[in-house]
């Protein structure tokens, strides 16, 4: 693997672990929505998009690169991620098809990793 | 006294009550209809989503190849800003159908965009397609349709 491919993946990488807290945040300020514009003006929602802005700066630095086919399924990392804040954030329970579903994508982007150049 | 006009608020309003794809009217017979229909306009909605955010991926790859770290040649990046603006159009869109949707229908269908991007870059990036990718596209794809089943109420 070039340094330059590891570079691109560590930014990908990167990218998915910041966009998963901008989802934590955007759900966040989603539960204060009450349909008024201003409603969407809350401190949550704004970091949530924030983040989310932050992290396509990664993503775009990232697949700058390297082959978008090895570096955007890595974009699904962030399945993980949001998983385990699922569960430390908003309490929501582990199940086996989680876990299966989980251990399949991780699976996969080792695989499309490997077949990148 | 009230008025007819459109207000911004009420546009948000009613675009939500749109997006917000199972609050029909409710007599039993047609509550089945609805209920089917609505569903059907979630599934529509969100397999378009997964053309749109594969065509914004491709974009924003093109627009990365001649990338210059400066804010001008930035802003001035057709490709990018254009996949930029239909990336962040997808997001919003697909967020709003899945807020009501079955997510263990909607997931599988997202995750189309996967196969989209896969394809398009083999076929319009010129990018070199061997078995290790297509195995891992195929086990992110079961993946995440498996993730989704998980999400069953």
């Amino acid at each position: 693997m070039s340094p330059l491919l590891f570079r691109s993946m560590l930014l990908v990488f990167a990218a998915s672990v910041v966009g998963s807290f901008g989802a934590v945040f955007l759900k966040k300020g989603a539960a204060r929505l009450d349909g008024t514009l201003l409603s969407f003006a809350n401190s949550r929602l704004v970091l949530g998009v924030a983040l989310f802005l932050g992290s396509s700066v990664f993503y775009t630095l990232g697949i700058r690169g390297g082959e978008l086919s090895v570096l955007y399924p890595m974009v699904s990392l962030g399945y993980i991620w949001t998983l385990l804040w699922g569960r430390l954030f908003f309490h929501e329970t582990f199940t086996r098809q989680k876990f299966l579903g989980l251990g399949l994508v991780l699976l996969g982007v080792i695989f499309v990793g490997l077949g990148g150049s | 006294m009230p008025t007819r006009n459109p207000t911004p608020n009420s546009i948000v309003k009613s675009l939500l009550s749109w997006l917000r794809l199972s609050s029909y009217p409710v007599s039993t017979m047609e509550k089945a209809d609805a209920k089917k229909a609505s569903r059907l306009k979630a599934m529509g909605l969100v397999f378009s989503c997964t053309i749109f955010g594969a065509a914004a991926q491709l974009l924003m790859k093109i627009g990365m190849t001649h990338f210059q770290p400066h804010p001008i040649a930035v802003l001035t990046n057709l490709p990018l800003m254009a996949g930029y603006a239909l990336y962040g159009l997808n997001t919003l869109l697909l967020v709003l159908a899945l807020r009501d949707g079955e997510l263990s229908t909607l997931y599988p269908i997202i995750a189309l965009t996967y196969v989209w991007v896969t394809l398009l870059s083999y076929t319009l990036l010129g990018e070199r397609p061997n078995s290790f990718k297509n195995i891992g596209i195929t086990a992110i794809v079961i993946g995440v349709a498996v993730l989704g089943r998980g999400e069953r109420k």
